[in-house]
């Protein structure tokens, strides 16, 4: 009894997390199903048709390839305009800051459907062809504000004795940015841009709206729907959902290994920045 | 938000905030970005709303000032911005409830294993929105286990969950969990363990040092929380659509239908304005009774 008393929050919180990862057991499982009629909703045959023939069905893979490359492009450019917005609010004076850090947060807090039907006003009142560029341009438009957001926290986290010490050791400012800030800053500017490769893959109420006859891959199980989601699609996101957590793991076992290894060092003022810069100049 | 720095040191640390126009070029290209994708729509979407049929052709719309399309939206879709507010309300709840003692238990029971648990908290979303909403058709389908558990305890008044207005708070709550947990684990992380020991110390029981302490500390993760996930359930359409009835239709699904169907222009921009409006008139209401005027 007081054993449960004591872990009661921790029984709870794992019973959470089995609930969160309920759903992606059911595609996961599906993927390796035989469905018996069009729908691939129950459960009827072991099969691994659809994991050997991932591009069997017309039209997945190329829905598939068009979402990476839209997710591509968007990511690139919204991770350096956001990045340049983001050095902008730490590092510099300007006027207007109110109504900019508003711009920014706004985009976060309409739901998609909004902004999926404002730009497609636009789009519609400026008689502009629907397709895959207005639905980079969408991507884009959603993605900055997550990238500044992250790209900003990082950059506020920076010890500025770091800096301190380049610039006391005669290293231009130049110099400082390239081999201080930004090697610093860069494991925030790689999570943003993953973050945002995510969300632009995974879009589809925005691009649904912009997309004309687009299909990305979102859109693809959409329309298969009502015919019926074709086994490949579990198994293309069964997939995604793996390399993906590959990536975030890797990464995360890469920054604690990092923290492990800067534990060693004596506490004060000697984290490997620091003396990297040191053995450069 | 930004006044990080201590104001003394502005002109002597490194990362003191400059003035000059590099600040105004690096704001430019994305700022600009936003101005013309985000905020222009926003004056289209509202020029669209008060447009009329054009009296020459069928489909295409004129420039007008009909304020009548506001009544005549409001009027046809009024239940569906009710049913919106209550799902996405019950969701939120529903996932404060649930999403709360998983963020405490990462924020301090997780330990050295904190970074993997938020991980496996964010993992979910890697699989397609979509497909894990299909998902949840196979789990709550009428012949699954949870559906004929709850029937054997007369617990549903339809005797089904798919296809009802539950399994769309059910969803709602599923897919926008993680936007909960996140800021909330965020707050709580940053609560000093030893702020709670003092409070089992004067012999608070465990019941009154949460409502005293812990709970007052992870307000501005639960107003966070509460929002990002009240914001795109409010708006969201997916899951009325694929888990819910026609009775249980959502506002984004008569945005939807409007916009891509009838080709409705006026009526649909209009529906979007008024979500738009009362979403930003709720989230201020409400980031002013809470108190956190700093998540702007």
């Amino acid at each position: 009894m007081n054993w449960l008393r004591k872990n009661l929050i921790a029984i709870i919180g794992i019973l959470v997390l089995i609930y969160l990862f309920i759903p992606i057991a059911v595609i996961a499982v599906m993927s390796f199903n035989k469905p018996e009629g069009k729908f691939n909703i129950s459960w009827n045959q072991f099969s691994t048709d659809a994991w050997q023939n991932l591009c069997g069905v017309p039209g997945v893979c190329d829905s598939f390839l068009v979402s990476i490359q839209i997710g591509l492009i968007s990511t690139v450019v919204a991770t350096i305009f956001g990045t340049m917005i983001a050095f902008a609010l730490v590092r510099y004076r300007f006027r207007g800051r109110s109504s900019t850090n508003l711009l920014i947060f706004l985009p976060m807090a309409t739901p998609e459907v909004v902004m999926g039907s404002s730009l497609l006003a636009l789009f519609l009142n400026l008689r502009f062809p629907l397709g895959e560029v207005t639905v980079i341009i969408a991507h884009i438009m959603f993605i900055i504000s997550f990238v500044v957001v992250t790209v900003k926290a990082r950059l506020q986290g920076l010890d500025p004795r770091l800096e301190e010490a380049a610039r006391d050791l005669y290293a231009s400012p130049r110099a400082t940015f390239r081999y201080v800030t930004l090697p610093l800053v860069l494991p925030g500017i790689i999570g943003a841009a993953l973050l945002g490769f995510a969300l632009s893959f995974d879009d589809f109420i925005i691009s649904f709206f912009n997309a004309g006859t687009l299909v990305t891959f979102p859109i693809f199980i959409w329309g298969a729907a009502q015919r019926g989601i074709p086994v490949q699609v579990n198994a293309l996101a069964t997939l995604v959902f793996l390399v993906a957590l590959v990536v975030v793991l890797t990464s995360q076992f890469v920054s604690y290994r990092r923290r492990k290894s800067l534990e060693i060092l004596p506490e004060e003022d000697r984290s490997p920045a620091t003396v990297d810069v040191m053995s450069r100049s | 938000m930004a006044a990080v720095l201590p104001s003394g040191g502005v002109s002597a640390t490194p990362v003191a905030q400059r003035r000059s126009r590099t600040g105004y070029f690096l704001l430019l290209p994305g700022m600009a970005w936003l101005g013309i994708f985000f905020a222009i729509p926003f004056i289209t979407l509202f020029v669209t709303s008060l447009q009329a049929p054009s009296p020459d052709a069928a489909g295409q719309f004129v420039p007008a000032f009909q304020v009548s399309n506001y009544a005549e939206a409001f009027l046809n879709y009024w239940p569906q911005f009710v049913r919106s507010l209550v799902y996405a309300g019950l969701a939120t709840i529903f996932a404060l409830l649930i999403g709360y003692p998983l963020a405490y238990f990462i924020a301090f029971r997780g330990g050295k294993w904190r970074g993997l648990l938020l991980v496996l908290v964010v993992a979910p979303t890697f699989a397609s929105f979509l497909l894990r909403t299909y998902a949840w058709q196979t789990i709550l389908s009428d012949n699954s286990p949870i559906t004929q558990f709850l029937n054997f305890l007369h617990l549903l008044p339809d005797e089904r969950i798919l296809n009802t207005g539950i399994a769309v708070v059910a969803g709602l709550t599923y897919n926008f969990l993680p936007f909960m947990i996140l800021p909330l684990y965020a707050a709580l992380e940053k609560i000093d363990p030893r702020l709670i020991e003092a409070g089992s110390d004067l012999y608070a029981s465990p019941v009154t040092t949460f409502r005293k302490v812990t709970w007052p500390l992870s307000l501005p993760g639960v107003v966070a929380g509460t929002l990002l996930t009240f914001i795109p359930a409010m708006g969201d359409y997916i899951n009325a659509q694929l888990l819910g009835s026609t009775g249980d239709r959502m506002i984004g699904n008569a945005i939807q239908v409007n916009f891509i169907q009838f080709r409705d222009y006026p009526i649909a921009s209009a529906l979007s304005f008024i979500l738009m409006a009362a979403i930003l008139v709720l989230v201020f209401s409400y980031i002013r009774r809470a108190g956190t005027e700093d998540l702007v």
